[in-house]
């Protein structure tokens, strides 16, 4: 990708991890490639916690009884698990840990454009956490994580407003971590890297941030407003008192559904340049991929309202957000599309990254084509609120976010790290979360089309053995994100050194020692070609 | 003026590119702002649909005069903050930081003669959730009126607090010499946040005040 092709050498004698030691030299990084690796723990903390939670629910519904929580109990775990999910998980996930520390590198710049304001979201990010923490720790919240008036306002006795604290101010870190990286995606990208030569993963970097500054403020606002009704019982939201439900309900998905996108943008940029590297070729239709991106991102403020079929919304608006909700399917399959487009007939290497990949592809097909079930008015009334609609998110969140999250996780550890992950190992994980998932999700589709609801801890009889084999599932799919944790862990002291290139890939990141020096760059790359340029002869990319 | 090269943080090339980033950056916050009250104005406008007689009735309980007034100052002091703007852009020190001055008092102004206002709404018992007295048939909806009143309000004046403190900075900056032709995008970017707070008062005065009947 760039002209000149500099020998580097496998591990630099400085790079930005031996800088400077210490905790302060962390805790008061402005660096983006630390603070991207203090949102790593963050999140993985986040994630084992959610997990830890899903892990309670499963066990309960091992049984049609409810042996081993009751049902106050079993709500506070759904809720909790939803909530640090959604919120300390999905959300940040890839923007904040594999775009922070990639996206100033696959443009060429320096850092970020407001490196400060970078570290601030992070410590918003922990603060929020840590309410959330208290919440859990002190007894919980009993709302389901969408906080759904008057019941969150009138009726639960559990800790509605610490846990809305929490969302609001990790809200605020979405919003500056967003705009931190449209102003640096506008204004710091490296001489010659035109619009049309960013790397995919910019591009859905850059329709995610859109989606948290524009969607964000609208949850912050209800969370403000759902927090005075509940404080002095006032009628905002509460039909007793003149208030409106489903007002809440509009204003609460007009930002929750462009969140969905958020969890999903960021995974299909991985995706982009996990599927060309491991293809040895150029992206089948940059173009309609790079704008695809943009279409769901504004689409995806157009279709709140099919959260909303059952809650009273008119027919004709609930006609036009089922034709919108359709709508989408169009962008989030022109993806994929493309991707199996330029997988034929590449020189395609079945690496770990490239496990994911397939499992992103195959799941994530599977989520957005029975999310199309679901944007049928019909269809959705006889499904809301069962595991239907639970198994199909997942699909997307799971199946979808968490594959990329991990294969973009292994593609860029030699670069993060400096060190090769451990392959056999890292094959037999991707392996064993693909089982483990389909395992546990997938019985799931049938169990709400035959009629369970969501968000009960006691069930018939007859759905007992689709349910002992989603919670074994569940158990394979825990062991699966356990390996890879020790594994990289394993790896930062016995791994393979990576060198600069160990993918033999174009993108910019590649083209810098690893782990990359404090500037990122010895000199500021020149761009002269696109992003994707593996047909090139071998020796003419750095 | 000073030679301000040496203020470029590292991750900028020039003074030029670090300008533009803190400029657009600026811009995309104050669409975040513009999606904020958004929200609060989405909910006020499903309720005056709904309600009109009650929030027609709600608005009366309002003080035109002192909404009227606040209006007045707060555009004299985006007026003073342009002034002081452009004090910076020709590195004329006194008038940059006279101006701001000024800006800082009818700022404090607007926040005093709301302070007034509020402080009577508690007189007459008209705080929904603290002290709501008012009956009537339309009682609910002038409670939901009063409350979104609050609401919407009590957002601005916190950007108004907060805007006070930022106009502060960089008056005190201005006063120390920091500004001048060669660089003064903390000024403007001051400039383009005390607009845009003035400019949601512009939205709240009619929907809030004016649609009496």
């Amino acid at each position: 990708m760039t002209s000149p092709a500099v020998t580097l050498a496998p591990v630099p004698q400085e790079h930005y991890l031996n800088v400077d030691y210490g905790v302060r030299s962390w805790l008061l990084t402005t660096d983006h490639k630390r603070v991207g690796l203090l949102y790593l723990i963050g999140i993985t903390g986040a994630f084992f916690l959610g997990g830890f939670f899903a892990v309670l629910i499963r066990l309960e519904l091992l049984t049609p009884q409810g042996d081993l929580v009751q049902a106050e109990t079993y709500n506070k775990l759904f809720t909790m698990h939803g909530v640090i999910m959604v919120f300390f998980f999905l959300i940040p996930s890839i923007p904040a840990v594999l775009g922070n520390f990639m996206l100033p590198l696959m443009i060429g710049a320096r850092d970020v454009a407001f490196p400060r304001l970078n570290l601030l979201s992070w410590y918003l990010y922990m603060a929020g956490a840590i309410f959330v923490s208290t919440v859990v720790v002190t007894g919980g919240v009993d709302t389901g994580w969408t906080f759904y008036t008057p019941y969150s306002t009138m009726s639960s006795t559990s800790h509605v407003i610490p846990t809305a604290l929490g969302i609001f101010i990790v809200g605020f870190s979405s919003i500056l971590t967003g705009l931190n990286f449209i102003v640096t995606i506008h204004r710091m990208r490296a001489p010659g890297l035109t619009w049309f030569r960013l790397p995919l993963f910019v591009w859905s970097l850059y329709a995610t941030s859109l989606i948290q500054v524009l969607g964000t403020p609208v949850l912050s606002i209800v969370i403000l407003l759902l927090g005075v009704e509940r404080l002095l019982h006032v009628g905002i939201f509460d039909p007793a008192l003149g208030g409106d439900p489903v007002l809440f309900q509009h204003l609460f998905w007009f930002y929750s559904h462009p969140a969905v996108y958020i969890m999903i943008l960021p995974g299909m940029g991985v995706i982009s340049e996990l599927v060309t590297c491991f293809a040895r070729k150029n992206i089948f239709g940059y173009r309609f991929v790079a704008f695809s991106s943009l279409g769901i991102a504004v689409l995806g403020f157009l279709v709140w309202g099919h959260h909303m079929f059952v809650a009273g919304q008119s027919v004709y608006a609930a006609m036009v957000f089922s034709l919108l909700s359709y709508l989408v399917a169009i962008p989030s399959a022109i993806k994929v599309f493309n991707w199996t487009a330029t997988l034929h007939r590449g020189s395609i290497s079945y690496q770990t990254p490239m496990l994911y990949v397939f499992g992103f592809i195959g799941l994530f097909t599977i989520g957005g084509l029975t999310g199309l079930f679901l944007a049928c008015i019909g269809l959705d009334i006889h499904v809301t609120d069962t595991y239907f609609v639970v198994a199909h998110f997942h699909y997307i969140m799971v199946g979808g976010m968490v594959m990329a999250y991990l294969g973009g996780i292994h593609y860029w550890w030699p670069k993060i790290t400096g060190r090769l992950y451990p392959e056999g190992i890292s094959k037999l994980a991707a392996l064993t979360i693909f089982l483990g998932f389909n395992l546990t999700f997938f019985p799931q589709f049938i169990l709400g089309y035959l009629g369970m609801p969501r968000r009960y801890h006691v069930y018939p009889d007859e759905f007992q053995v689709l349910n002992v084999m989603s919670t074994a599932g569940a158990s394979i799919l825990g062991i699966g994100y356990l390996l890879p944790m020790i594994y990289l862990v394993w790896s930062l002291w016995y791994g393979e050194v990576a060198g600069p290139n160990p993918w033999r890939a174009t993108g910019l990141e590649w083209q810098t020692p690893s782990p990359p020096p404090r500037d990122n760059f010895t000199t500021t790359p020149i761009v002269t070609t696109g992003p994707y340029e593996y047909s090139r002869p071998r020796g003419e990319h750095g | 003026m000073a030679d301000h090269a040496a203020a470029v943080a590292h991750q900028f090339d020039d003074a030029e590119q670090q300008r533009e980033a803190a400029t657009l950056g600026m811009w995309i916050f104050l669409a975040t702002e513009v999606m904020l009250f958004g929200g609060m104005l989405t909910a006020y406008t499903v309720y005056r649909f709904l309600y009109a007689r009650g929030f027609a009735e709600g608005s009366r309980q309002l003080d035109l005069w002192l909404g009227s007034i606040n209006t007045v100052v707060l555009i004299t002091s985006s007026l003073t903050m342009a002034i002081g703007v452009h004090g910076a852009q020709v590195g004329r020190r006194r008038l940059l930081v006279t101006s701001l001055l000024l800006t800082i008092l009818l700022g404090v102004t607007f926040l005093s003669i709301k302070g007034v206002e509020y402080a009577h709404k508690f007189e007459e018992g008209l705080v929904p959730g603290v002290d709501f007295t008012y009956t009537g048939p339309e009682a609910p909806h002038v409670a939901l009126f009063i409350l979104l009143y609050f609401m919407l309000t009590g957002v601005h004046a916190l950007h108004m607090v907060i805007g006070i403190g930022a106009v502060s900075v960089v008056a005190y900056l201005g006063w120390r010499g920091r500004f001048g032709p060669a660089y003064h995008t903390p000024v403007e970017l001051v400039g383009l946040y005390w607009h845009f707070v003035d400019i949601v008062w512009i939205f709240l005065l009619p929907l809030l005040y004016l649609l009496r009947h």
